[in-house]
């Protein structure tokens, strides 16, 4: 491109995929990876079949069933009748178009999320979409990749490309050195408790800085996951050596003198010096702490030092009405110191904090101690090969002797569409990364924690500072 | 798609921030493979008791919102999840409109996609409009897309803002698919270069 304007990360993602702009400045935009799961496809397939329509590109395509598979013996089959109907639909889906499918019982499969970026289906420089919120999270990449509904599933099937307007710049620089006992999911939570669940809504994040250069691959796919939980259409991280490390050797990811020329163009992407940001948040990371939300949105969180706040003293009125539903709807009470609140289940996976990073981090807390009384624990790896690495490393058996349940990959307990989700009424630690009323099952109370923080809690029977533990 | 072109209808007021898609359209629901007869589950939680019973304090519950045809919201409506089943839902139900001061990125991109309009507007004029929307049946508003107004019971109008490209879809009742295929010469065009300055993007099988 002649232009010699500084352009973002962002930017450059995004002009190099315009395949032509249209009067008005809406793109058809160039799709390079499209992710496919059982929950948001069959509407999509069913309108190519109506219309007459085939994939375009099922070379660019790779489906998986993550959200609907129960996480323990899957053997059998699928017992709930509806979950089997929908994962049947995507296997017949994917034959009859020939997309390629990990099936059920492959150790590769697992979170969508999760497999895309291990597999090297995910690739830096590239776009990225899936009919799920969550694809931000192969932003950590430095890919430009982000959530569709169904009908954009059906639009990318057949055409390729998505119709949209570029999205606004937001850079989000986190410096200085975390401090022990927080992680990935702590910085994600406090920029979300900073910038607000809206915060970000119409722009793409770039997340700058050295403390966000200096997290791991996994810790940048947690941070980029929590993304879409600021309203933002995606969030980004230029890719680095950290990048060009994990991504090579990958299965899909090109190979010899391909993997080397991909490289060289790689390093050409990261934001250009006096690059134009519409808005820029800075935070420090030494201040951080390990976090909670309390409520029912994950803007709604304190350090784990802090207590429930009181509406009475909250000014604005319906932002005091919803504190209250809130604090009514979790059970708590204002001023309710947050170590003093009991937890019924511990969820430790989804395609937030699922990877083998998260799982030692777990290990490492629960090593030689025991699950409290009471509390039912469950550690869901986010896919078959993440599942194996631990059990290569003795990480099951540790968790195992702590009363953790160790289970095969899929969203279990996220979202409560399979088997694992809360009764009415019961409280988790999760590490997952919604906490809307009902999410984990109707009437459900959710608290959003790092892996640490809810293995801390897993072992204190309540929400306890994991840096006691260390 | 159905068009969207001008609506007469009762507007139901749901003075709440942060509607989530899990609010609109539970999880557990998500089990469907169709794209109809999901307004039953719209706002299950909100609407149904433990024990399936309607709650009578629920908007949508109570005459005549149960014919509204416009949803009145405060900020951040449609956050969470890309699922179009909340549209999808929304539609189902007969609503055709949403007025909120914003929305969420995903959300707010689907509803056009299913021939629903939403509508920005500042948060005191969605105070004013669910004002108007508590009067009930005889207080119906008036949304008339070709000239972006929304007219008050009052004859009061406010206009509003709209991408011009979407606006042009939805009062057609046309497709992204059908649009985009017009552009197929040029997709074409656009992969083949790709292939030449990009050609380390392997094809993926597994």
């Amino acid at each position: 491109m002649a232009d010699s304007k500084p352009r973002t990360l962002f930017d450059k993602l995004w002009d190099s995929h315009v395949v032509e702009r249209l009067p008005d400045g809406t793109c058809v935009l160039y799709i390079d990876r499209h992710l496919v799961h059982e929950v948001t496809s069959p509407q999509a397939f069913e309108g190519l079949r109506a219309a007459g329509r085939r994939v375009r590109r099922p070379d660019a395509t790779l489906a998986v069933v993550d959200h609907n598979i129960p996480t323990t013996d899957r053997r059998a089959g699928i017992a709930e009748e509806e979950s089997r109907i929908q994962v049947q639909t995507l296997e017949n889906n994917v034959a009859a178009f020939g997309v390629p499918y990990i099936p059920v019982l492959d150790a590769r499969q697992g979170i969508v999320h999760v497999i895309g970026p291990e597999l090297g289906a995910s690739l830096p420089g590239t776009t990225l979409v899936c009919g799920d919120s969550h694809t931000s999270t192969h932003g950590a990449l430095g890919a430009l990749a982000f959530g569709i509904g169904t009908s954009e599933v059906e639009l990318v099937l057949a055409t390729q490309t998505l119709l949209q307007k570029p999205a606004k710049n937001m850079c989000v620089r986190v410096d200085g050195a975390l401090p022990a006992g927080c992680s990935a999911k702590d910085i994600a939570l406090s920029i979300i408790g900073r910038i607000g669940t809206a915060g970000g809504t119409g722009c793409v994040i770039e997340y700058t800085g050295e403390t966000i250069r200096a997290l791991d691959m996994a810790g940048r796919m947690t941070v980029c996951n929590m993304t879409i939980e600021a309203g933002a259409r995606a969030g980004l991280i230029a890719p680095d050596d950290t990048t060009i490390d994990y991504v090579r050797g990958r299965p899909l990811a090109p190979k010899g003198a391909a993997f080397e020329q991909a490289v060289a163009y790689w390093r050409t992407l990261p934001s250009d010096p006096g690059a134009h940001y519409d808005t820029t948040v800075a935070l420090d990371a030494a201040a951080m702490a390990p976090m909670v939300t309390w409520g029912t949105n994950p803007e709604a969180v304190l350090p784990i030092t802090g207590s429930v706040p009181d509406p009475q003293d909250e000014p604005d009125a319906s932002k005091r009405a919803l504190m209250r539903r809130m604090i009514e709807y979790m059970g708590l009470r204002p001023g309710q110191k947050l170590t003093d609140i009991k937890v019924d289940v511990v969820f430790i996976g989804s395609c937030t904090n699922s990877r083998i990073e998260d799982i030692r981090a777990v290990a490492g807390v629960v090593r030689g101690r025991r699950v409290a009384p009471g509390v039912r624990a469950l550690l869901v790896p986010g896919s078959g090969l993440v599942k194996q690495q631990a059990e290569a490393e003795g990480l099951d058996r540790i968790v195992q002797e702590a009363g953790f349940e160790w289970r095969e990959a899929g969203c279990s307990m996220c979202i409560g569409m399979n088997p694992d989700r809360l009764q009415p009424g019961e409280r988790s630690a999760s590490t997952s990364n919604r906490n809307f009323e009902g999410r984990q099952g109707p009437g459900g109370r959710t608290h959003l924690v790092s892996p640490a923080m809810a293995a801390a809690a897993a072992i204190a029977g309540h929400f306890a500072d994991v840096r006691e533990l260390l | 798609m159905q068009k969207f072109t001008t609506l007469s209808a009762i507007a139901a007021p749901l003075p709440m921030a942060n509607v989530d898609t899990d609010k609109i359209y539970p999880g557990r629901f998500l089990k469907t493979i169709r794209r109809t007869g999901l307004g039953a589950y719209l706002f299950d939680g909100l609407r149904y008791d433990a024990d399936g019973k309607e709650r009578p304090d629920f908007v949508l519950n109570q005459e005549p919102y149960r014919h509204a045809q416009i949803l009145i919201a405060h900020e951040n409506f449609g956050c969470g999840s890309s699922r179009e089943h909340a549209p999808w839902a929304l539609l189902d139900f007969g609503i055709r409109c949403v007025i909120a001061p914003d929305f969420a990125d995903i959300f707010f991109n689907n509803t056009f996609k299913n021939g629903v309009l939403p509508i920005r507007l500042p948060r005191a004029v969605c105070d004013t409009l669910m004002a108007d929307a508590r009067l009930g049946e005889n207080a119906r508003l008036i949304i008339d897309l070709e000239r972006q107004v929304v007219v008050r019971p009052n004859g009061e109008e406010i206009r509003f803002e709209i991408d011009p490209f979407r606006k042009h879809l939805l009062l057609n009742g046309l497709d992204d698919i059908g649009q985009t295929l017009e552009h197929v010469a040029a997709i074409d065009r656009f992969e083949a270069r790709q292939r030449q300055d990009r050609p380390w993007q392997p094809g993926i099988s597994v």
